[in-house]
């Protein structure tokens, strides 16, 4: 099969690569490019241990293909805290201990992330709901919320005093 | 510094390599010149394999060798083992075919191992199975656990007749049949303990690896116990020296149980390294978890309970049939057993019990621990049936539980089924329970519930379990093939740095965190100045692993142990430093002093001397890095009450729950934070079993129907409420710490209140998990006409 070469930007760098045509964007993002911060949990798109960000949108990564990110913006985990800082919904996650294993972690911080973005003020239930993409074996799901709820009064805090 | 390091909610040391994607999970791992492994699996639940052709495969492309169950015979690789001998009503040790890791001549579940592909990408390897031709003759099958032992059953292994692999029994006959023949209430009860698929969220994985010039193996494996992989691998599988093997088990993504085991593709990537000369990866399709992971749970039971005229216990017999799939994984026996059995006295003084297991093969994936193993399953039939008997005798179901309750002054306690609980406080639990669930106030509660058409019940779940497993004599004697003691090391460095190894293995429970508080008050040490090390057989002493809820009670208590000697040893060094007497040597936080004095010398100038040994004791040895073994003198008890509070609609059969209230008793609590998340995540599984979890086999072709997770429920943060968690302590009275053990403890408690509570809202005795919304429904139809007419 020939290669397709493909010009992206992940996290705010410029990377280029050549995938095959039938290769997912998690494979490009965990084999090729080192970023195995998104994981597999079932390559079906039922888990979203592979979620990221794909110009704004929510995806799961196993679904997406590699050659579908020419000339498109993907945010993944790794870009998500700024340096050794660390990005609220990590910084509250640590607070809370609203992970055990960290496999979905990184999955479910950037579905967060997402939901913040378009919803800065989400009830319990439309928190629930948004996860419900995100499979979590390990926490019960309640700390996440917690975690996320907290998280998303200090984004509005500090948006509120800027 | 150190001073309130017991019982504070530290956050966790772990935390931050897994929120920046930095975790190094078995599947971010790669090894140079790899190639990889994918599984040919058996399509059939069971069938005769006439033949099988790999030549197509073996020269596809990128394909560097195919190899099948005549490789492995040729090769004189061992069966896959199961580590404890149960023995059967009759003396006898139970049956325990071949299990080999592919396939010699029958394949015998949907799932098992036929052939292994190992090419240079995991697509080629892939598409190069495709290409193997596998000659099945059908044969028939029986997944139903219930069914295996009929006469006329298809039959699995010739040298298990009947299907039959134990028929075991404990507590005295006798005196239950005595109960039951003046008892003036029984209460009977038949149930199912559905059938769970594990999940952890990271697929099992492997890697093999084989250096020819040291002969010797690496085997990077997603292992709750590596030295215990190790031990098997070698000494039982593959014939290869202890010390010419290393497993790593790094992160793991959530075992639950199912990565203790010894499993067919760890050997086989390890045998087929040195095959092939490169290290070969294996990583689980989610398809092939659910087709191959140990599952759990899978009992059949009958269960009565006698009373007297105040609805005291006087006997309670269980019949229970417990699948065991089609062969027998590592620790498949000692789960319907001694994991299960020995537990049937709940928290009550039944004075008589008598418990009768049959375990069974089916054409199905072997069915091995699961979080709470065995004890789950006691603890279901427990408290469902001390429910029922409420309900017919019409008295409170928090009463009943309260008039047969061991009390306090009764411990240590010897029930009728083996153990010796050490110590609690049942009602102390109980009480605090109904206290956060206002269980005075439910009747306004459903009474509101009426008016809006809503079906409101509450279900109480009163556990306990035997954790920190176990004295290695007790389950020596019991059947078990090893020990089940753990290992500690503390290394002080010269700087003062502390390296704490560990045998047992954190894939989620936070040792990294909750081991270093536990050294970091004991020796003063503060926290970011210790690293505790575990998973890698090279780096840490030998070790049994983390299950049953024992990595605290029984590893922390070796970590106590070392550090013991530490600070025994540090006396002597910091008596020769300040020229006193090592009698006169008082040790506290960190802190060397001579008594009566103000003169200290601190643990970070002891180790220093230690490691700098200039001025020095002349009879003692330099360093400070000590180890220590530990032998529990008892399993530990964990115990408590949850109540669930639900919400049905009857129109839909929608269940909602309402309310959550756990109150654990778990001994002495290092990390609160961290002990909560346990227990949220075992409620969680707990719900998952009642309410949407099932593994379904089709009875008639064997194959698994909820083979992925469009067809097998796993709970959502849309399924599951906030959970209420409060704490009883009655410390455990033998090991160092007085920790119990927190991991199971929701998983056990909650299938059972959760039941209650639904079978209570829509007035039923029973209903079988999971109470999906179709069972209820269809429940309230049947119980309810009048509400079908509305």
């Amino acid at each position: 099969m020939a290669g397709h070469h493909v010009s992206t930007t992940i996290n705010g760098d410029a990377f280029e690569f050549v995938c095959e045509p039938d290769e997912t964007l998690l494979d490009v993002l965990r084999d090729r490019l080192s970023l195995t911060g998104s994981k597999e949990g079932c390559g079906t798109g039922d888990c979203g241990a592979c979620s990221v960000i794909l110009d704004g949108r929510l995806v799961c990564s196993c679904l997406v293909l590699g050659a579908e990110a020419e000339g498109r913006t993907i945010a993944t985990i790794e870009g998500m805290a700024d340096g050794d800082r660390l990005h609220p919904l990590q910084r509250k996650f640590l607070e809370h201990a609203a992970l055990q294993c960290g496999i979905c972690t990184p999955g479910i911080l950037v579905a967060a992330k997402a939901l913040l973005e378009k919803h800065p003020d989400p009830s319990e239930t439309e928190i629930r709901y948004w996860l419900a993409g995100n499979l979590c074996r390990c926490t019960g799901y309640d700390k996440i919320v917690r975690a996320v709820l907290d998280a998303a009064a200090e984004i509005r805090e500090g948006r509120d005093a800027a | 510094m150190a001073e309130d390091m017991i019982g504070a909610s530290i956050r966790r040391t772990e935390d931050f390599r897994f929120l920046t994607g930095q975790g190094h999970y078995l599947d971010d791992i790669n090894r140079p010149n790899q190639v990889h492994a994918y599984f040919l699996r058996s399509p059939h639940a069971h069938a005769k394999i006439r033949s099988i052709d790999t030549a197509a495969a073996q020269s596809a492309p990128g394909v560097v060798a195919v190899f099948t169950g005549a490789d492995i015979a040729a090769d004189k690789v061992g069966g896959l083992i199961c580590g404890w001998v149960v023995t059967d009503r009759h003396g006898q040790p139970h049956k325990a075919p071949p299990h080999p890791p592919l396939a010699q001549d029958t394949v015998r579940y949907v799932g098992d191992h036929v052939a292994v592909v190992i090419a240079e990408s995991v697509a080629q390897a892939r598409d190069a199975a495709e290409l193997i031709e596998v000659d099945y003759e059908m044969l028939p099958a029986v997944v139903d656990t219930a069914k295996a032992l009929d006469p006329d059953t298809p039959q699995l292994h010739a040298d298990a007749p009947g299907n039959l692999c134990f028929d075991w029994e404990l507590g005295d006959k006798a005196a239950v049949d005595a109960a039951f023949a003046k008892a003036h209430h029984v209460t009977r009860l038949d149930l199912v303990n559905n059938r769970l698929i594990p999940n952890a969220m990271e697929p099992r994985a492997a890697i093999g690896e084989y250096d020819g010039g040291a002969d010797s193996y690496t085997c990077y494996s997603t292992s709750q116990n590596p030295h215990l992989l190790r031990l098997i691998l070698c000494a039982f599988v593959l014939g290869v020296p202890e010390h010419k093997m290393r497993v790593v088990a790094p992160d793991v993504g959530g075992g639950f149980g199912s990565k203790i085991f010894c499993y067919a593709e760890e050997v086989v990537c390890t045998w087929a390294a040195k095959k092939v000369k490169r290290p070969v990866k294996w990583t689980a399709e989610r398809g092939e978890s659910f087709l191959s992971d140990a599952h759990g749970r899978d009992h059949v039971t009958h269960a009565e309970l006698a009373m007297d005229e105040s609805g005291k216990f006087l006997a309670l017999k269980v019949d229970t049939i417990a699948g065991m799939g089609a062969y027998l994984s590592t620790f498949a026996t000692c789960v319907p057993t001694y994991l299960h059995a020995t537990l049937l006295a709940g928290q009550y003084a039944t004075p008589a019990i008598h418990a009768n297991v049959k375990a069974v093969f089916t054409n199905t994936a072997p069915v091995d621990a699961y979080r709470g193993a065995g004890r789950p399953e006691a603890t279901y039939l427990i408290e469902r049936i001390v429910e029922c008997a409420a309900r017919e005798l019409r008295i409170d179901p928090a009463e009943l539980r309260r008039r047969n309750f061991i009390r306090p002054d009764q411990f240590p306690y010897q029930t009728p089924v083996a153990l010796v609980y050490d110590t609690g406080d049942y009602e102390a639990a109980l009480d605090e329970a109904l206290k956060m669930a206002d269980y005075a106030g439910f009747a306004a509660r459903k009474a509101e519930s009426t008016k809006h058409g809503k079906l409101r019940g509450i279900g109480l779940s009163a556990y306990i379990e035997a954790c920190g497993i176990a004295p290695s004599a007790v389950v020596g004697s019991l059947g078990a093939g090893v020990g089940l003691w753990e290992s500690g090391q503390i290394r002080f460095s010269p700087t003062g740095t502390v390296s704490i190894f560990t045998g047992s293995h954190s894939h989620g429970q936070s040792h990294e965190t909750t081991f270093a508080q536990l050294i970091s008050d004991a020796l003063g040490v503060p926290m970011e100045k210790i690293d505790v090390v575990h998973g890698d057989t090279d780096r840490i002493p030998f070790g049994m692993g983390t299950y049953g809820s024992r990595s605290l009670a029984v590893g922390g208590s070796a970590l106590m142990r070392a550090a013991d000697k530490i600070i025994e040893k540090g006396k002597k060094i910091a008596a020769h430093l300040m020229e006193a007497s090592v009698g006169d040597i008082e040790y506290s936080k960190g802190t060397f002093r001579v008594a009566g004095t103000d003169r200290t010398k601190s643990m970070a100038e002891v180790a220093f001397a230690a490691y700098v040994p200039h001025n020095y004791p002349a009879d003692l040895e330099p360093g400070l890095d000590e180890t220590a073994f530990y032998d529990p003198a008892n399993f530990t008890y964990p115990a408590g009450v949850h109540i669930a509070e639900v919400e049905v609609d009857p129109d839909t059969g929608l269940v909602d729950i309402v309310n959550w209230v756990a109150v654990d008793d778990f001994g002495k609590v290092i990390n609160p934070m961290v002990v909560e998340g346990q227990v949220h995540g075992g409620i969680a599984q707990g719900i998952g079993q009642a309410l949407l979890e099932n593994c379904v086999y089709d009875k008639e072709s064997g194959q698994l129907v909820t083979g992925s997770y469009m067809d097998y429920c796993m709970p959502r943060a849309d399924d599951l409420p906030s959970f209420k968690v409060g704490m009883t302590e009655t410390p455990c009275t033998h090991n160092p710490i007085g920790a119990k053990g927190c991991g199971e403890a929701g998983a056990i408690a909650a299938p059972p209140a959760l039941i209650n509570a639904i079978t209570d809202a829509i007035g039923i005795m029973h209903m079988e998990m999971p109470a999906t919304p179709e069972k209820v429904w269809q429940a309230i139809r049947q119980t309810r006409p009048a509400a079908a007419a509305e």
